[in-house]
């Protein structure tokens, strides 16, 4: 069941935050709920770090985040289940990533 | 920027719940071939499907298995004789001198790092992290008289063509034969 987010945001059709300055951690753990995730502390040290690189104009990769000091790939995919880069930029409230890698 | 950049329509599409059923849930890739791009391009389907949540299975064949070698996975080459996309107008007799084949792999390496494209060995290690499993053939291991310990250590195991048709089995696999 869908359930209705009490932090309404505008996103787009994918659920992607339009403006990632309007992010707040409340709205990323309702999101997160949603997709069937409880957001730790771990996980926010992720999604800032995410939203930093964003924010500096950096093209984010899995490879990226592996090399970020903050998780390894395989802690990455267990932190954001099917599809972590999506689902944690969904989350972070930037835009889709972009990359093949 | 990117958050402003508007995707095509049918890329945008809601999820319908048809597609939702018809979801392609796992993916077979099977690589034949040692070249390069053709391995790169089995890695980046692999590592691809692994970063949208489908399961990726890896299976390694012939000159695929040059990809998985322990010795020879970081230093595979493109080809530049028989392959007329390579350099059109490049006479084969040029493209066959002794080193050709090596610089061109080596300037098509050094094209990748420019992409951040991560070496074959770490590639492997990206996918293996993400859940991805990798195997070789066992006829073609063989023929080729190597054994386990000759691949690099994300190769799960060797295994006959009958146990890489059971990696496909379910609903929703999708095989890519290269």
């Amino acid at each position: 069941m869908e359930t209705v987010l009490t932090q309404a945001l505008p996103v787009n059709k994918e659920g992607y935050l339009l403006d990632s300055k309007l992010w707040t951690p409340e709205w990323a753990k309702e999101v997160a709920a949603q997709l069937n995730i409880t957001l730790t502390d771990k996980h926010f040290e992720v999604l800032k770090w995410l939203r930093d690189k964003h924010a500096s104009g950096v093209p984010l990769t899995i490879r990226k985040v592996g090399a970020s000091g903050l998780v390894d790939i395989k802690e990455f995919y267990a932190l954001f289940p099917g599809g972590p880069l999506k689902i944690s930029s969904k989350i972070a409230g930037i835009p889709k990533p972009a990359s093949c890698i | 920027m990117i958050d402003t950049m508007e995707r095509p329509a049918t890329l945008e599409k809601p999820v319908t719940a048809d597609k939702e059923t018809k979801k392609v849930k796992r993916v077979l890739i099977i690589c034949s071939k040692g070249k390069l791009e053709d391995v790169y391009a089995a890695l980046v389907m692999a590592n691809g499907a692994l970063m949208e949540g489908i399961e990726a299975k890896m299976f390694f064949t012939f000159f695929g298995l040059e990809a998985i070698k322990k010795t020879n996975a970081d230093h595979l080459h493109t080809a530049t004789v028989g392959n007329p996309a390579f350099m059109p107008g490049m006479p084969t007799v040029l493209a066959g001198l002794p080193g050709f084949e090596a610089f061109a792999s080596f300037m098509m390496k050094k094209e990748m790092d420019k992409l951040e494209m991560p070496h074959v060995t770490e590639f492997f290690q990206m996918i293996d992290a993400g859940g991805g499993e990798i195997y070789a053939c066992k006829l073609a291991a063989d023929m080729f008289h190597l054994k386990k310990e000759d691949f690099i250590p994300e190769v799960k195991d060797i295994i006959t063509v009958g146990d890489m048709y059971a990696l496909a089995e379910g609903e929703g696999t999708h095989m890519v034969f290269i």
